[in-house]
């Protein structure tokens, strides 16, 4: 779970550096100064190398579905505190700045929508809400996601963005893998496809459950997609990781990710491949 | 019986020195019997003054405690004809999980557990109960033959976790253990879990998806150690203690939270200081418990496995 200090510092997040205003960002990729503006339009995208730059869950809502299409739901959903925890910072002190932070009342954004003319439901999990970490709350949204997709008849679409499970609910975040996993063996009963999109990162307890359950596998390029952690891992072998180590490349090598789509080409990847697995 | 083999813990040394007087005086034979009775009795009287004041810590360290039983000390000890199967048919096969058939009583029954090592050369052998995605695929494997055949799955959990290796990653540590949770959701065969000494986070769940979830008493079961916890918030693993209350972890922690079905008492001081008391008890729960699942419909049993798991989220509507 130690992504989280690793993510905090790393790729993809919009920085402000002695340049007017809000008006231009420093990519983190080729180190290029780029007009927010225009990143905005190639879906934060550096069009000079190809970094994807980190996005909230209402934009991959808006990326994805088409528009006017879109219905939310379990949006009253919220984290609750169940252990008590207090370590360094109270878990409820967190969850208010997550919410304060993003606007929302949990890290996974869900509903259901069209993606070029198809119903999907679809599940999106916001990094900026506590390292997108899965907690009760977030593996309940996720759960009903495949529900409402398996009492719809539709296909079921999951966007990760996550360290993984929720520490300060124990656990009882652990079992968030068991739940949501479950849904899926009533999917593959239902025979009705889920498509799990990895994004940066994918971690711990959500790659070890639900995203990589997925009939397809998509990845969006250089994401960190993996179980356990660099630090952890390189502790336990004592050797340096080779370059490009858990990044959705080294999983297409591996045999883990059916295929890595570039943000502006999801869309209609997606749409694609449910049109030949449920062309409805 | 004898005084358990060291390493001891700090807060059972007194019982320890006390026990070792009281094996003294009988080997010399300058003691009555009624002192004999006096002195065990003193011994007992301290063993459950110090069980009763048990930190969340003391636990841990009890389940990590050198000469615990591990999972291939209760399928020798617990069952009969035991026939281990090894691999998963695809990469290799993982000394960190172990898996056969056994019977258990009458009923023949699928093994699966992780495996530990007494000594440094086995410890390694078995890499300190970690398996690789090859462990947890062999599981599996050996989890859909118990459902074509009808059997049973008790599934003995002990893991400091799963491996977190280069090959443990290159060979989808996190699919491996995905899979497993929901084929183990739909498995229609019942599935009886046991966590016996460290349960600790997706590596255990990886095997422990089932209808029943025991916990030995001092055994620990959790979304991370406590140790890795204060290495994230802290950077070093100085705040283990205190943690290991924050965090939920012991089997009394877990039954008020609804986590875990039963408690499984141990001897007093711990499984390690009377390893046949332990194996007598766990074998009769074991007995108990699949009798009761082997009675219920089996599409009645996956039904209350699948309301068990949606109900373990615990949020608000607001
Ligand atoms: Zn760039």
């Amino acid at each position: 779970m130690e992504w989280f200090r690793k993510a905090k510092s790393g790729i993809g997040t919009l920085i402000k550096k002695d340049t007017p205003a809000d008006l231009w960002v420093k990519c983190d990729g080729c180190k290029e100064v780029l007009y927010r503006k225009e990143l905005a339009q190639h879906l934060h995208v550096c069009d000079h190398c190809g970094h994807h730059f980190r996005i909230g869950a209402a934009e991959y809502v808006r990326i994805l579905v088409d528009a006017g299409t879109w219905f939310p739901m379990d949006t009253t959903l919220r984290s609750v505190d169940p252990l008590k925890f207090v370590a360094k910072k109270k878990y409820k002190d967190s969850i208010q700045e997550a919410e304060k932070k993003t606007g929302a009342a949990s890290g996974v954004l869900s509903g259901t929508g069209k993606i070029e003319g198809r119903p999907v439901a679809l599940g999106v999990m916001d990094f900026r809400f506590i390292g997108g970490s899965m907690g009760s709350v977030e593996g309940e949204k996720i759960a009903r996601v495949f529900r409402k997709a398996l009492r719809d008849k539709v296909p079921a679409i999951i966007v990760s963005a996550s360290g993984g499970a929720r520490m300060q609910e124990g656990v009882l975040s652990l079992m968030q893998m068991a739940s949501t996993s479950a849904e899926i063996a009533r999917m593959r009963d239902a025979g009705l496809p889920f498509l799990s999109i990895l994004t940066n990162p994918t971690m711990g307890g959500v790659t070890a459950s639900f995203a990589m359950l997925g009939d397809v596998h998509i990845a969006e390029p250089g994401s960190l997609i993996g179980f356990a952690g660099e630090r952890v891992i390189r502790e336990t072998i004592r050797q340096q990781l080779p370059p490009g180590f858990q990044r959705a490349e080294f999983l297409l090598e591996k045999g883990f990710v059916d295929l890595i789509a570039p943000r502006p080409e999801l869309k209609a990847t997606v749409a694609r491949v449910l049109g030949h697995l449920y062309p409805g | 019986m004898p005084v358990p083999k060291g390493p001891h813990l700090e807060f059972e040394q007194p019982v320890v020195e006390l026990a070792m007087k009281i094996e003294d005086l009988l080997k010399t034979g300058t003691i009555t019997d009624s002192d004999v009775k006096s002195l065990q009795g003193k011994k007992e009287a301290l063993q459950k003054k110090i069980s009763a004041k048990l930190t969340s810590w003391n636990r841990i360290e009890l389940a990590r405690r050198a000469g615990r039983p591990f999972t291939l000390d209760y399928v020798k000890s617990i069952f009969t004809d035991f026939v281990e199967l090894h691999g998963d048919r695809r990469f290799g096969d993982d000394p960190a999980m172990v898996c056969g058939l056994a019977r258990l009583g009458d009923q023949s029954v699928m093994i699966v557990g992780q495996q530990k090592g007494r000594d440094t050369k086995e410890s390694i052998r078995r890499n300190f109960g970690m398996a690789n995605p090859e462990g947890y695929r062999k599981a599996l494997r050996c989890m859909i033959m118990a459902e074509k055949f009808g059997l049973p799955v008790i599934s003995f959990i002990d893991t400091p976790g799963a491996f977190p290796g280069l090959g443990a990653e290159e060979r989808g540590q996190g699919e491996a253990i995905a899979v497993n949770l929901m084929e183990m959701a739909v498995l229609r065969v019942p599935i009886l879990a046991v966590v016996i000494g460290e349960g600790a986070s997706g590596g255990a769940l990886g095997i422990g998806v089932g209808d029943r979830l025991l916990m030995l008493e001092n055994a620990w079961y959790g979304v991370i150690s406590p140790e890795s916890c204060s290495a994230i918030l802290w950077g070093d693993s100085s705040k283990k203690q205190e943690l290991s209350g924050t965090m939920k972890i012991t089997a009394d922690d877990l039954k008020a939270l609804g986590v875990i079905d039963r408690i499984v008492p141990e001897p007093l001081g711990g499984a390690h200081w009377d390893p046949e008391a332990m194996y007598e008890t766990l074998g009769a729960v074991l007995r108990e418990e699949i009798a009761k699942l082997q009675g219920v419909n089996i599409d009645a049993l996956l039904r209350k496995r699948a309301e068990k798991y949606a109900a373990m989220a615990k949020f608000a509507e607001k």
